[in-house]
């Protein structure tokens, strides 16, 4: 009887725990992170150091070059793509639409899409693939860069897995995720850009990372 | 209670003699069509949407009856072999790749079956027989 009753309480109060927890939501953060210490003042502080997507350079769908400064002070999702992608590329941008949609009209925020397959998708072919698609203006960019840069950005830095492989549909494998970078570059978000339900979620934690204060961005 | 429990059973005898009542054409149409649609899930969605919808102007929708209906003899070939050059559908162009399938002429026949009586078209049944006669005329 008397366990029973302790058993109930500790229910309700992890579930109460829960709850509260939920109301003031923040988003982990990714990555390796290193702690450091310096002096401020005369006194000893540990600061931690989190894994930050380095400096790029690539060039976008206009032949603009795109780097990791035009993005300074943005939020932004990332994917990796090829416009002759018969498999779950179309299912990827379907979903990818939704989040262009929904902050169409919000600063400080892009989507970029890398193409896996520079030799093919040449500044041209992707402005065709981006009119098609019914993108305009500076909001979703679609970059193109040296193989070797893209594919390493893509699983040092992204965490997604790209690989060129004959007997794949279209000659490549890859992983449909979309990546959520926050302004100082750290990964705040993977998920699965095939399923419509995790795509969701990321425009709920975009708006998240949007609310986010401002000393909270203050390096 | 007991009235109740009458009541569910006449709707159960009711429902079993519906469907016994089905001529063979309507039960082979069901079954193609329910094969159909996991092969639609299975090889086409992916493009084509869970809705038949497409992508903008990169993917056509399967909603344009009419040109189903025009080119019902070539479907077979264009799943099979693959589609390239320009098509118009429902009044716009698309002019990319459609990768080729390799699928059986039962399955061809069940996916089109599933195509054709859903996203708002209503084309007969496509039985097996018919694909494999429009597969040995592909150019």
């Amino acid at each position: 009887m008397r366990t029973t009753l302790i058993l109930g309480l500790a229910i309700i109060l992890l579930w109460s725990a829960c709850k509260f927890g939920s109301d003031k939501k923040t988003l982990p953060i990714y990555g390796n992170r290193a702690p450091v210490t310096k002096t401020v003042d005369g006194k000893q502080v540990t600061d931690t150091i989190y894994q930050t997507i380095p400096p790029f350079k690539f060039v976008n769908q206009y032949g603009d070059s795109i780097s990791n400064k035009t993005l300074n002070g943005n939020i932004y999702v990332v994917d990796f793509f090829f416009t002759t992608c018969p498999s779950i590329c179309p299912i990827m941008h379907r979903n990818m639409l939704r989040v262009y949609e929904t902050f169409k009209s919000t600063g400080n925020f892009k989507i970029i899409s890398h193409t896996i397959d520079p030799k093919h998708d040449s500044v041209p072919v992707l402005k065709k693939y981006a009119d098609k698609l019914g993108i305009t203006g500076n909001m979703w960019w679609f970059l193109r860069g040296r193989k070797e840069d893209i594919y390493t950005i893509a699983e040092k830095n992204y965490l997604v897995a790209v690989k060129q492989d004959s007997s794949a549909a279209g000659g490549y494998i890859h992983a449909g995720y979309f990546v959520l970078i926050d302004k100082q570059k750290r990964i705040r978000g993977s998920y699965d850009g095939t399923d419509p339900k995790q795509v969701d979620q990321l425009i709920d934690d975009i708006k998240t990372l949007q609310a986010e204060p401002d000393q909270m961005i203050v390096q | 209670m007991s009235w109740k429990l009458a009541g569910v059973f006449i709707v159960v005898v009711a429902i079993l003699f519906i469907t016994a009542c089905q001529s063979d054409e309507s039960l082979e149409f069901k079954r193609y069509y329910s094969s159909g649609a996991l092969v639609y899930q299975n090889h086409c969605q992916n493009c084509h949407g869970g809705n038949g919808e497409g992508l903008s102007a990169l993917i056509p929708p399967l909603s344009d009856s009419t040109y189903l209906k025009k080119n019902i003899g070539s479907l077979p070939c264009y799943i099979k072999n693959g589609l390239k050059g320009q098509i118009t559908i429902k009044g716009k162009i698309f002019e990319d790749v459609m990768p080729a399938n390799d699928l059986s002429s039962v399955e061809i026949a069940q996916v089109l079956t599933y195509i054709g009586n859903s996203f708002g078209n209503k084309l007969n049944t496509i039985d097996e027989q018919s694909v494999q006669k429009d597969l040995a005329s592909c150019r």
